[in-house]
C-alpha cells in the first residue's frame, strides 16, 4: 500500500511523469513558436537543461523581503499541480474517483496563481509587487467564466461531480459544451500566463514582475511549476469537455487531443500582441463570462426539455 | 503613495543603456525624467582631430542604424562651408543609400515595437525582411552597415550597373511584404486595442517641444528636410510627406510603416534614372575659412551637424545635434497620466536612438551642488598641480 503510494506520487502520475510531460510540452511550445517565428527552436532536452542549471546556482535572499514567505512561497505551485496531475490522470485511466474531485482540482489549479502573488507579494521589490498586482487582477478576471464553463460541464453530464463522469462523453459536442469550451480555453491560456495574458510577467514592461528577485533553485521551482501546468490545465481541459483518455489505444487518442489542445493555445499565444490589465478583465467580464452564461443557460435548457445537442 | 519605477539603465525593453525615470501611483505614471549620458565616446573632440576625409569614418561610427545619416549631414556641412560642387551621380548613390537606410531603420523599429508589446512574430518577421535589405546593402557598398560611402564632395566608390539591377526583385520582394506588415497591423483589433489612443502628442505640443521626424509627421506637422530643404536628389523624384493627424503610437507606427513603401518607391526611381557614366567625386582640394551647416533627414527625424573651418585640413569645431534629442522631451507631455504597461511602448514610439543622442552628459544641480561647477572646479585644481595655464572662468571657479 505504501509502495502503491510512493510510487502513485513520485513515479505515475506523479512528479516523474507530469515534470517528464511538462519539459515535453515546454519543448513543443518553444519549437512551435520558433516554427511559427521562422526560427530553428531549442533542441528536444533545452528546457530540462535549463531546470538543471537553476538548480546549481545560488539562491539570493533580498534584504527587505519576509524571508520565510519568500523562501517557502514556490514550493506551492509544485506541490498543487503534483496533487492535481494524480487526481486526473487517475480519474481518466482508472476511473477512480471521488465525489467533489472537480472541484478540488479547480481549487488547486488556482495555487500556481496564488503562490506567483504571495512570493512577488514578500519580495520587496516595486516591480514585483506591481506584477503580483496585475496577477490578482488577472485571477479574479479568468476564473469566473472558468467556473461558469466547467458548471456548463457538471450541468451536461447530470449533475455527478466526478471527473471519471465527464471523461466518458464528449460535453463539447454540443453547442452549450462547445461555448463552455471555448470560454475555458481562453482561461486556460491565462492561467498558463501565455501572451495575450501574459501581463503579470510582462519582460519589456516590468521586467519578469514577481520573479523579478527570485534566482537559483527557488526561481527553478516556479519555472517547474510552470512546466506542470503546460500538462495538467490542457489535460484537464480535454477530461472535462473532450472526452479525456483512457488505457490502450485511448491512450494514443487522449495524447493527440492533449498536443492539438496545446498547440492551439501556442498559435493563440504567437498571434497577438499582450493586453493591458484592465483590457484582460473587461475581455474575460464582458466576453469570456456572458459565453461561459449562455452555455451555462442553453445546458440547463437542454436539460429541462430533453435536447442533448443543445 | 508615488514609487519610483527606474527603466534602465539596463532593461529588457532596450538594448542599449538608457534610463528613465518613472514616478508612478499603482499603474498610473504621474512623472517622467530622462537620464542621459552613458554612451559617451566624445565623437565631437575625436573630430577635431581629424582631417575633413578622415571625419566620415568616424561619425558613421556614431550609431549603427543611422550610419548613413551622420556621415552624410557631416559632408552636407563641409559642402555648405566650402560651397562645393558634387556631381550628380554621386547624389544619386547617396540618395539610394539613404533611402535604403531608412527601410532597414524603420522595419528594425516596427519588430522591435511589436516585441515591446509581446508580439514576437512581427519582431522576428519583421527582422527577417530587414535581413534581405541589409543583404543588398552588403552587395551594393560592401558592408551590411557603416557602409563607409560618404566623402565631402562625392562618394567614396561607384556602384555597377549589374549590381543596381540586383536590388530590383529584393526591392519588389519588400513591396509586398511591407503592405502585408501593414494591413496586418491595421486589420489587428488586438493590436489597435493596444496602439490606438495612447501617448497622444497633439499638434501644439509637437511644435512647442520641437519634435521632428516620424513622431512630428504623426502628430500632423509635414516636417521633412528632405522636402523643405532638399539635398541629394529629392527634388527630381516622384514621392509624399507622409502625415497622420491622431497623434497616437497607432499613428506612429501608420507613418513609419508607409514611408517604408514611399522608400522603396524611391530607390525603384533612383536605380532608374541613376547616370551610368560621369564621375561620382568632385574632389575638393581645401575648405576656406567659415562655417557650414548640414541637416540631413534621418530615419527618426532632423540629423544636424555644423562645422567650423579656420582654413586647415582639420574642422575646428563640429557640433552634432541627433533626432531623439528633440524627441525626449515629447514623453512629458505622451506618458504622463498613461499607465506603466503603455509607457513602454510610448517610449519606444519615438524610435530613441541613444548611441546617436548620448554623446554628452547632462550634469544637473541635485542637493544644492552644482556637478558642472565641480567639475570644472576639479579640472582647475589638476591643471595648477601641472602648473598648466587656467582659463579666465576656471580662474574664477578656483578662488
Amino acid at each position: 500500500m505504501v509502495g502503491r503510494l510512493v510510487f502513485d506520487f513520485f513515479v505515475f502520475p506523479g512528479l516523474f511523469f507530469t515534470l517528464g510531460v511538462g519539459i515535453l510540452a515546454s519543448w513543443l511550445v518553444r519549437k512551435v513558436s520558433a516554427l511559427v517565428q521562422w526560427r530553428v527552436g531549442p533542441p528536444l532536452l533545452q528546457p530540462a537543461y535549463d531546470i538543471a542549471k537553476l538548480f546549481g546556482k545560488e539562491n539570493i535572499i533580498p534584504k527587505g523581503s519576509s524571508e520565510w514567505g519568500f523562501l517557502i512561497v514556490p514550493l506551492l505551485g509544485p506541490i498543487g499541480l503534483l496533487l492535481a496531475s494524480i487526481i486526473l490522470v487517475k480519474a481518466n485511466y482508472l476511473a477512480t474517483a471521488f465525489i467533489g474531485d472537480v472541484i478540488v482540482v479547480l481549487y488547486l489549479l488556482v495555487l500556481p496563481a496564488l503562490a506567483v502573488v504571495l512570493g512577488g507579494m514578500s519580495s520587496g521589490n516595486p516591480l514585483s509587487s506591481l506584477g503580483a498586482n496585475r496577477e490578482l487582477r488577472l485571477i479574479a478576471a479568468y476564473e469566473l467564466p472558468l467556473i461558469l464553463a466547467v458548471t456548463t460541464a457538471i450541468v451536461k453530464t447530470g449533475g455527478g461531480l466526478r471527473l471519471a463522469i465527464f471523461s466518458s462523453q464528449w460535453v463539447a459536442a454540443s453547442f452549450s459544451g462547445a461555448f463552455a469550451f471555448i470560454a475555458a480555453l481562453l482561461c486556460i491560456q491565462a492561467e498558463l500566463g501565455f501572451i495575450p495574458f501574459d501581463i503579470s510577467e510582462a519582460e519589456t514592461e516590468i521586467m519578469g514582475g514577481p520573479l523579478i528577485e527570485y534566482s537559483g533553485p527557488l526561481l527553478g521551482l516556479f519555472k517547474i511549476s510552470h512546466l506542470m501546468a503546460l500538462l495538467v490545465l490542457p489535460l484537464f481541459l480535454i477530461t472535462v469537455f473532450l472526452g479525456g483518455f483512457s488505457t490502450g489505444w485511448g491512450a494514443l487518442w487522449g495524447a493527440i487531443k492533449y498536443v492539438l489542445v496545446l498547440v492551439v493555445l501556442i498559435l493563440i499565444k504567437n498571434t497577438n500582441p499582450r493586453l493591458r490589465s484592465d483590457q484582460a478583465l473587461k475581455f474575460f467580464w464582458y466576453g469570456a463570462a456572458p459565453l461561459g452564461l449562455i452555455a451555462l443557460v442553453l445546458a440547463v435548457v437542454g436539460n429541462l426539455i430533453g435536447i442533448a445537442w443543445l | 503613495m508615488a514609487t519610483t519605477i527606474p527603466i534602465g539603465p539596463y532593461h529588457p525593453l532596450q538594448e542599449e543603456p538608457e534610463h528613465y525615470l518613472l514616478t508612478v501611483e499603482g499603474e498610473e505614471v504621474l512623472d517622467v525624467d530622462v537620464q542621459i549620458g552613458y554612451n559617451h565616446r566624445g565623437i565631437e573632440k575625436l573630430s577635431e582631430k581629424k582631417t575633413y576625409n578622415q571625419v566620415p569614418f568616424l561619425v558613421e561610427r556614431v550609431c549603427g542604424i543611422c550610419s548613413h545619416s551622420h556621415p552624410y549631414a557631416y559632408c552636407l556641412a563641409v559642402e555648405d562651408c566650402g560651397d562645393l560642387e558634387v556631381p550628380e551621380k554621386a547624389k544619386y548613390l547617396r540618395t539610394l543609400i539613404g533611402e535604403l537606410e531608412r527601410i532597414h531603420s524603420h522595419l528594425l523599429w516596427a519588430g522591435l515595437a511589436g516585441h515591446f508589446i509581446g508580439y514576437d512574430t512581427v519582431f522576428m518577421w519583421a527582422w527577417k525582411y530587414r535581413e534581405e535589405v541589409l543583404d543588398l546593402l552588403e552587395l551594393l557598398t560592401g558592408n551590411r552597415n557603416a557602409y563607409a560611402m560618404m566623402k565631402p564632395g562625392g562618394v567614396q566608390r561607384d556602384i555597377p550597373r549589374k549590381h543596381l539591377e540586383e536590388a530590383r526583385p529584393t526591392l519588389d520582394m519588400l513591396k509586398e511584404k511591407s503592405e502585408m506588415l501593414y494591413n496586418a497591423v491595421l486589420d489587428d483589433p488586438v493590436m489597435k486595442a493596444r496602439l490606438e489612443g495612447i501617448g497622444i502628442l497633439d499638434e501644439e505640443d509637437a511644435r512647442a517641444f520641437g519634435a521632428l521626424g516620424p513622431t512630428s509627421r504623426a502628430s500632423g506637422i509635414p516636417n521633412d528636410i528632405r522636402s523643405d530643404f532638399p539635398y541629394g536628389v529629392y527634388e527630381d523624384l516622384d514621392w509624399k510627406v507622409i502625415t497622420r493627424d491622431a497623434g497616437d503610437v497607432l499613428a506612429r507606427v501608420e507613418v513609419r510603416l508607409l514611408e517604408t513603401l514611399e522608400s522603396i518607391k524611391m530607390c525603384e526611381q533612383i536605380i532608374n534614372r541613376i547616370p551610368d557614366g560621369g564621375s561620382i567625386d568632385s574632389e575638393p582640394k581645401e575648405i576656406p575659412p567659415g562655417d557650414g551647416i548640414g541637416s540631413y533627414e534621418a530615419p527618426r527625424g532632423e540629423c544636424f551637424h555644423y562645422i567650423k573651418s579656420d582654413g586647415t585640413n582639420r574642422p575646428v569645431r563640429h557640433k552634432i545635434r541627433a533626432p531623439t534629442f528633440m524627441n525626449f522631451p515629447t514623453y512629458r507631455s505622451t506618458c504622463i497620466g498613461e499607465t506603466i504597461a503603455d509607457a513602454s511602448i510610448i517610449l519606444a514610439s519615438v524610435d530613441p536612438c541613444y548611441c546617436c543622442t548620448e554623446r554628452a552628459i547632462s550634469l544637473k544641480e541635485k542637493d544644492d551642488v552644482n556637478l558642472l561647477e565641480l567639475s570644472q572646479a576639479r579640472t582647475a585644481e589638476i591643471k595648477k598641480e601641472l602648473g598648466l595655464e587656467l582659463s579666465p572662468l576656471e580662474e574664477v571657479l578656483d578662488e
